[in-house]
């Protein structure tokens, strides 16, 4: 025993100083672990399991991540099991590794990426796909998984956007479904007993028991054969063990796992400074386009008592004085109002200040907002109507009517609130000019009643507005992506149009994206496997940091893909703005969300009723409406899990 | 109704003077990373701070002479207003567990009855220890002697203001070089600031020598510059 690996430190620091935030390679941050290499030999097993985990963006935005801190942490509480972290590294660092040649290194002890034995990437979003080949390169890694041998990582991807693997099948062992905390341990326990047989089989052999165990899935033991048309002919296993679907992993009972229980805290700054409890997992507004509702169910709260632990915990572990609560709608927890309540009496002068993200148009959540600000902070509210006009709303299954918005801003901007943003989409299925164009005459009235029920004239509303990706497992997964030019026409229509109006136009801010990041986003979002090379081309061309505007270059995703596709009979509008029929097998349908595909396509042709007016449907929550059509409780014998418990927080004793 | 006025916050009733050190990887910390991990400390240390007034209280955390990124020191200073009258030792125990390891506590006094003034007017001066990693030095010595024998030596560098050129030289008060290549510099914090790096940077410019960029800088020392005795002060130094 005895294994040892070698820090890159050493070698790593004199060039330090020559790299913008160097603070970011450093590691130390405060609660960040480093355990011995071999910390598993003198336990039970006589064998160490070792994780290198990577959020594949700059640090600033990986560090407050709270999939990677939970796996972390779960990871390490295990005596046995080696977790470290790594980062997408900046260009003026790459140019230090691979002048020095120095490999992808871990923060925590800055050991070589190649050393571990699974190399598991988050992937909330697929514009991080370039920067997981850099990594690989940069780690020494293959970056193919077929030319991998026994002595390289397994090579894992999970997150939102493992939904669907397919585009990176090349490049990953396996990806894993749903949530992570329970399947790592479980894979871990599968590769700790490998080792401890002495690695029988090699690689293909840890595979094969990965891919039987149903917990994950391996790309390589599925083919897939295309028709004469470019669709997917067929995906069919290849091997013995290998599951026909491979299904999402659901973690029940989340007053079980209240991680983060010691939240990382970086010495450089991050995009999220702040403390962040998730409140519940999952959701079931049934928003159309929504990716992550449809993929999270069932809704599974904390409870109220859980929930105030978790805050007080964290911010004495971390410092934090701003503590958020997560989730997909927070203002939709059963026991929202006593949270809100018992939290704002917990901390009230103390100066820690608690904020509310992802909260719907509702008069209510005014109410909580008051109790949020109860220090006299006052951020901006955020409201995500989506959709324009009514009748875009209704296509997207976002009920929320026109009346319900103004009254909800006259109630903030009455309560002393002098700005809301507003959130919608462009490039909705079945959108017209006229749709996205309503969008400015909302906001002129929600300034209109600002100014009425103020009586001041500085009311702001900031318009923001993203271009919609069609998303796998989504009702919307069949539907056209609206082309670059269209939504770059509309969104200047809709800009010239706010700037137009001399009454209103000074008190709206508008901002926006040109469609070009989002019809790559849409091509890596529902790809199959041909679209690997494109990714490959990409990076081979100096591609990295895709989701940083200034990195991202769309004519070398156009030019790649035009290179990668040539002779395919596909094409970057086959993947992005073409319709999809009933038929077509879709490059995920062997992933199994637990959604219902049938049911998906109802709804799909229920949105598209909706949208040409023949009928009114509207999908109801199932919190509230019991349902089990969209088929995930019954497929994955999960239930929901919801209040109320009737608890109240009670004070903090003092210290 | 009309938007509620921010509460006003009480004022200090205690100022503690801190004497810290920032070692090993700590040196990469910029200002602003050491002030953000010192207001999160403050918190979790629960000391009572007194807080600024207005919609975003603060802690109130003053700073002086901070190092640049990249420089380790065994003396750099702040100062804590507190809301609460506490025992210094306590106050900097709990602050030293509080704060990552590599930012360490290493005095703690009551600006009451410690010396006299502000902690600016206080550090006027530094003694650095520069170790060029690169041993023997050929030609060292030679160029820290012409350096010291000359007058005014003319250097140049990006500030946030864009390109300066001003003079290394004046504020040299004592210059060494050992056998081993390290130096010891004794500096006096002055207008435009002369950094270690640029007294470097006019070794490299008027010899022949050429210390590595790269080169490990420490801040021995931080206080009050006695420029003829050649000495610095201990700015904690009791009244």
């Amino acid at each position: 025993m005895g294994e040892t690996v070698e820090s890159v430190f050493a070698r790593l620091e004199p060039h330090l100083l020559t790299v913008s935030k160097p603070i970011q390679y450093v590691g130390g941050e405060l609660n960040s672990t480093v355990k011995e290499w071999d910390c598993g030999a003198a336990g039970e097993h006589g064998v160490t399991v070792r994780w290198a985990l990577m959020y594949p963006d700059a640090y600033e935005v990986g560090l407050p991540n709270q999939g990677v801190q939970i796996l972390y942490e779960v990871l390490n509480e295990r005596d046995w099991i080696v977790a470290e972290r790594t980062y997408a590294v900046w260009p003026d660092m790459e140019q230090v590794l691979r002048t020095e040649q120095i490999p992808q290194f871990t923060v925590d002890a800055h050991r070589p990426v190649a050393a571990f034995d699974l190399f598991g990437l988050s992937f909330s979003t697929e514009l991080g796909y370039t920067n997981m080949l850099n990594a690989l390169d940069l780690a020494g890694i293959p970056i193919h998984a077929r030319e991998r041998t026994e002595d390289h990582p397994i090579v894992l991807a999970g997150g939102h956007a493992a939904f669907n693997p397919e585009p990176i099948a090349d490049f990953v062992d396996a990806a894993v479904l749903g949530d992570g905390e329970e399947v790592v341990l479980k894979i871990s326990e599968l590769v700790r007993e490998w080792k401890q047989q002495g690695r029988p089989g090699g690689r293909a052999e840890v595979l094969r028991r990965l891919a039987a165990s149903g917990a994950v899935y391996v790309p390589a033991f599925y083919d897939v054969t295309y028709a004469a048309d470019g669709a997917i002919a067929g995906v069919v296993p290849n091997h013995p063990d290998a599951p026909e679907r491979v299904r999402k992993h659901t973690l029940m009972d989340l007053d079980a796992w209240p991680y983060p229980a010691n939240p990382l805290v970086p010495l450089a700054e991050t995009v999220h400074e702040r403390f962040s409890v998730e409140i519940f997992r999952g959701c079931t507004r049934g928003c159309r386009f929504c990716q992550a509702g449809m993929i999270t169910r069932p809704v599974r709260e904390r409870s109220i008592e859980t929930i105030g632990d978790m805050v007080e915990n964290g911010v004495r572990k971390s410092g934090f004085e701003e503590v958020g609560l997560l989730s997909l709608s927070s203002a939709d927890h059963t026991e929202i109002g006593d949270v809100a309540k018992g939290l704002a009496d917990r901390y009230e002068g103390s100066n820690v200040s608690l904020s509310l993200p992802s909260t719907r148009v509702d008069a209510f959540n005014i109410t909580l907002a008051n109790e949020f600000s109860r220090n006299g902070r006052r951020s901006g509210l955020t409201f995500a109507p989506e959709g324009g006009s009514e009748r875009m709303r209704a296509v997207i299954n976002k009920m929320v009517t026109e009346e319900d918005l103004i009254r909800t801003v006259a109630t903030a901007y009455s309560h002393g609130w002098r700005q809301v943003k507003l959130y919608f989409m462009c490039g909705l299925p079945t959108e017209t000019d006229e749709d996205v164009l309503q969008i400015a005459e909302l906001a002129k009235r929600v300034i209109a009643k600002g100014r009425e029920v103020s009586g001041r004239n500085d009311i702001r509303c900031t318009v923001s507005i993203g271009g919609f990706v069609p998303k796998p497992h989504t009702p919307f997964q069949w539907a056209s992506q609206l082309d670059v030019e269209t939504t770059d026409e509309r969104l200047a229509l809709l800009r010239d149009s706010v700037r137009a109006d001399k009454k209103f136009g000074r008190a709206i801010g508008f901002r926006y994206h040109d469609g070009k990041p989002g019809i790559i986003e849409g091509l890596l979002s529902r790809g199959d496997r041909r679209v690997g090379a494109i990714i490959e081309q990409v990076w081979r061309d100096g591609g990295r940091f895709d989701g940083w505007s200034e990195h991202f270059s769309y004519d070398r995703w156009i030019a790649s893909a035009e290179q990668a596709l040539a002779g395919t009979g596909v094409d970057l509008e086959w993947f992005t703005t073409r319709e999809r029929e009933y038929d077509e097998i879709l490059p995920w349908d062997h992933l199994d969300s637990g959604l219902d595909k049938d049911w998906l396509w109802s709804d799909w042709e229920d949105a598209l009723a909706v949208a040409d007016g023949s009928a009114d449907i509207e999908v109801e929550d199932c919190r509230w409406t019991p349902c089990y059509d969209c088929g995930v409780c019954p497929e994955m014998q999960t239930e929901i899990q919801i209040g109320p418990t009737g608890k109240k927080l009670l004070p903090l004793s003092v210290v | 109704m009309s938007r509620a006025q921010p509460e006003q916050q009480a004022p200090p009733v205690q100022r503690l003077r801190i004497r810290y050190a920032k070692r090993g990887r700590m040196r990469f910390t910029s200002h602003r990373d050491v002030s953000r991990a010192v207001e999160r400390a403050v918190f979790r240390a629960r000391i009572p701070m007194a807080y600024s007034s207005g919609f975003h209280p603060h802690p109130r955390i003053s700073y002086a002479g901070a190092s640049p990124t990249g420089a380790a020191s065994e003396s750099e200073y702040v100062e804590l207003a507190l809301a609460e009258v506490r025992e210094a030792s306590t106050v900097g125990d709990a602050l030293d567990e509080a704060l990552p390891e590599g930012l360490d506590v290493l005095a703690v006094v009551d600006s009451a009855s410690s010396r006299a003034g502000s902690l600016s007017d206080l550090l006027t001066g530094s003694r650095w220890r520069i170790e060029t990693r690169q041993s023997p030095e050929e030609g060292a010595a030679e160029a820290v002697e012409a350096f010291l024998a000359t007058e005014s030596v003319e250097v140049e560098r990006m500030t946030k203001k864009g390109l300066r050129t001003f003079d290394c030289r004046a504020a040299v008060v004592t210059m060494a070089v050992d056998d081993g290549g390290t130096i010891e510099l004794l500096l006096e914090h002055a207008t435009p600031a002369v950094r270690p790096d640029d007294v470097l940077t006019g070794l490299r410019e008027m010899t022949g020598w050429s210390p590595p960029t790269n080169a490990l800088l420490t801040r021995l020392a931080q206080g009050v510059l006695d420029r003829s005795a050649e000495t610095l002060g201990d700015p904690l130094a009791p009244r």
